[in-house]
């Protein structure tokens, strides 16, 4: 029971990061309908941003570990919500209308070009982090195992949260979110009635990115490093959630983040961490095949 | 931002807009640049990241910006007054021209390419140009025409392609050293070619076992699975060690003979038997030779698929599956051997891949060989047979040729190493080439099915492919 508690602190706590991940996956599938196949990688970048602006904090003008950490919040949500912003200006734009496959292929390319960049500006080997926030506050105990929480996963949980709230706000009640939702439902009639599709839409891929910058600084406070090669498999199980909660739904992309996070750690925990990833996968083929709609998506109406 | 477009065409040069817009992307440019470019974290002694602080690289890479977002102003500008349709127009013309000697052509080039690269090379220093620039084309150009099957005729997206070429290349690698030494051990010089349609039809049935759950999704999320799938597989050759041999990978692999005759240096090997000197350039030449018979076949066979009824459907239901379904078409059945077709050719090009190298571990087989298999076929053209070669020749052999760029080492500094810039350019140059040519390099396509004469159709009739 002890061990149970623990793992599923520790799995709501990676839940909280593959969830911030996969509301970009699903903002930009809902209204453009593309895997965008580069936010994962979007996310390491976010993360690398949030290390050196982290390091500049502290060792350049002396911040504190509080400060410098709000800091980073805040200047690497805005720096990763340029970059996702230009690479939607340069390589989904320009393909926006044409064949289905063609957006994909640059995606995927795009892909490849981040991560890639980032290994040959920063260089290949991992980057340790700086520990931050080590203590723990112990729960309570069981035939010796004491069940604690981190200060850090306390404070990943609540920086989630606090957001998740915020980024609600906007998509329901600001007129940003009625436009956004507008695009989504119909982009013709949106347009026809004076929302301005593009600038919608490039807003959608810098709020999804700025998401994932939250998770990019939650990331290397948790694991404590970080390296080019990071992007991809948090990527693909951010999109297993998506697809898990239903992709399209916003509240469903955070549903499905808390429960990948939780198998993983279950898995772990349980059965065979080796296999971790192999268990993320088979439940993304599963769902698709016996609940492609996800938890909670509309159902898809086929038209002839 | 460089594909910023201007409404109001004007015969002027709209200076200050061109220097507004360049502007404008150089701001964005150092936006990107500060944290990433102008500092870098490199660990110390005590393994502590210091920063490095590196200005000079953020205000080089935005003045480049500038420059080139300047001078993709001028060219909008320029090509707006020259009449660009007649000049492509031109271009198709000198095409279509040339058009019907480019196969006989090119044939006969690759035919003659190994005994070419001999004589100009000689023995020693042909092997790198018949193997890494040859046999990786080849190699790719069949798994891409293998691919085409799938994703060009029957439309089904497949991000996880490299799966099948795995299980032809453990399978090989597995039958070869294990089963075949402990049960037949006389027929240890046959291997290759007794595993060869082994490993096809391993791969034909791992297609249908993985297909047959998941082919009733549509779009991107069967692409999603089959990326899946891919990981899956990679996931379990690293973990089930004991079937495996996990990250270590299987090596010493048999190589293929010489229908029986072995290529070494004994005196039943292929030189000595031949009467030659011994040289490992006569096995570099004829894997070179098994491929290309390897990836014609995958050719053939798709030709003579499409003007079969399962052909047919194929390209029916990636039109539009619904009028399929109503016709009373299978579709199952259909995406099932599009499925195991294109994956029984992966599995060919696998065992091949595992008996040229001789070594194979999961590292071989990561999603960015499926990403490029992808790429190749899409850049191609969808559906288009030559249009795969052209794209091969371009990705793989570009990618070869980066490995050659020692002479920069001269320019930039013996600290440069262009090898590591491969992959960096591979990307750009995916995006660039999607921008450029969204549907493909050979955008038109003979049909299928002829009334009179033969027309080219534009790739923007049909919904997936061509033709």
């Amino acid at each position: 029971m002890a061990i149970f508690i623990q793992q599923l602190i520790n799995g709501l706590t990676l839940g909280s990061i593959y969830g911030l991940i996969a509301i970009g996956y699903t903002m930009v599938f809902g209204i453009i309908g593309m895997v965008n196949f580069a936010h994962g990688d979007v996310f390491m970048v976010s993360a690398f941003i949030a290390l050196l602006l982290f390091l500049v904090a502290t060792t350049l003008f002396g911040f504190g570990i509080v400060p410098a950490l709000f800091l980073v919040l805040v200047l690497g949500m805005l720096i990763t919500g340029l970059w996702n912003w230009t690479i939607e200006r340069t390589a989904y734009r320009p393909l926006r209308g044409s064949f289905r496959l063609a957006p994909l292929i640059s995606a995927i390319g795009m892909s490849i070009l981040l991560s890639n960049l980032i290994q040959v500006i920063q260089g290949p080997r991992n980057k340790p982090v700086p520990p931050m926030f080590t203590q723990v506050l112990p729960l309570f105990e069981e035939n010796g195992y004491t069940v604690g929480i981190g200060y850090k996963q306390i404070v990943i949980m609540v920086v989630t949260a606090v957001l998740l709230g915020l980024f609600w706000y906007i998509v329901q009640k600001t007129p940003l979110g009625r436009a956004q939702r507008a695009c989504e439902q119909d982009q013709k009639m949106a347009a026809l009635l004076g929302i301005d599709v593009d600038k919608t839409i490039s807003l959608t891929f810098v709020l999804g990115a700025a998401l994932a910058a939250v998770a990019g600084v939650m990331y290397i406070m948790y694991y404590g490093v970080i390296n080019f090669s990071d992007g991809f498999v948090p990527g693909v199980k951010a999109f297993t959630a998506a697809v898990l909660g239903g992709i399209g739904s916003l509240p469903g992309a955070v549903i499905g983040g808390l429960l990948i996070g939780l198998i993983e750690t279950m898995w772990s925990a349980y059965f065979s961490i080796d296999y971790k990833d192999v268990a993320a996968f088979s439940i993304l083929a599963i769902t698709l095949v016996f609940l492609p709609t996800g938890l909670l998506g509309r159902p898809e109406v086929e038209k002839v | 931002m460089t594909q910023a477009t201007h409404s109001n065409p004007s015969d002027a040069f709209n200076l200050t807009q061109a220097l507004k817009d360049a502007g404008f992307a150089g701001m964005v440019t150092f936006g990107l640049c500060v944290p990433i470019v102008a500092f870098r974290a490199e660990q110390d002694m005590a393994n502590k990241l210091v920063l490095q602080q590196r200005w000079w690289m953020a205000l080089v890479i935005t003045g480049l910006v500038v420059v080139a977002r300047f001078l993709f102003s001028l060219h909008q500008h320029s090509r707006r007054n020259e009449h660009a349709q007649e000049t492509s127009a031109g271009v198709t013309n000198a095409l279509a021209l040339i058009k019907p000697y480019l196969a006989p052509l090119g044939f006969g080039f690759i035919t003659i390419y190994p005994l070419v690269m001999l004589a100009m090379h000689g023995p020693g220093g042909s092997i790198k140009w018949i193997d890494n620039f040859g046999i990786q084309i080849l190699i790719y150009v069949m798994l891409g025409w293998g691919l085409n099957i799938v994703v060009g005729l029957a439309g089904l997206l497949d991000l996880g392609y490299v799966a099948f070429y795995a299980v032809g290349a453990y399978s090989y690698a597995l039958i070869a050293t294990k089963v075949i030494p402990q049960t037949f051990p006389f027929l240890g010089v046959w291997a290759f070619w007794i595993c060869l349609p082994i490993s096809g039809l391993l791969a034909a049935l791992w297609g249908i076992l993985l297909g047959f759950p998941v082919l009733r999704l549509r779009g991107d999320y069967l692409a999603i699975v089959t990326l899946a799938f891919g990981e899956i597989i990679r996931l379990v050759l690293i973990n089930w060690v004991d079937f495996s041999n996990g990250y270590a990978g299987l090596s010493s692999i048999p190589r293929p003979s010489f229908f029986g005759i072995p290529f070494n240096a004994s005196d039943t090997g292929f030189a000595a038997v031949f009467g030659l000197e011994f040289s490992p350039i006569y096995r570099t030449i004829f894997l070179y030779y098994v491929i290309l018979v390897l990836s014609l076949m995958t050719a053939y066979v798709t030709l003579k698929l499409r003007r079969l009824p399962v052909g047919r459907a194929w390209e029916a239901l990636r039109e539009d599956e619904i009028a399929c379904r109503s016709l009373g078409i299978n579709t199952t059945i259909t995406k099932l051997t599009a499925f195991a077709i294109g994956a029984m050719f992966g599995g060919f090009a696998g065992c091949f891949f595992a008996a040229r190298q001789g070594f194979i571990s999961p590292e071989s087989f990561v999603f960015l060989e499926s990403a490029q298999i992808l790429a190749i076929v899409v850049l191609g053209g969808m559906g288009s047979l030559f249009g795969v070669v052209v794209a091969s020749i371009a990705l793989v052999g570009g990618i070869e040729i980066l490995r050659e760029l020692d002479f920069l080492k001269e320019v930039f500094g013996p600290t440069f190493d262009p090898s590591q810039y491969r992959m960096l350019v591979f990307g750009v140059a995916m995006v660039l080439m999607m921008l450029w040519k969204p549907r493909g390099l050979i955008s038109t396509r003979d049909p299928s099915v002829i009334y009179k004469e033969r027309k080219a159709i534009s790739g923007s009739m049909v919904q997936e492919g061509h033709g």
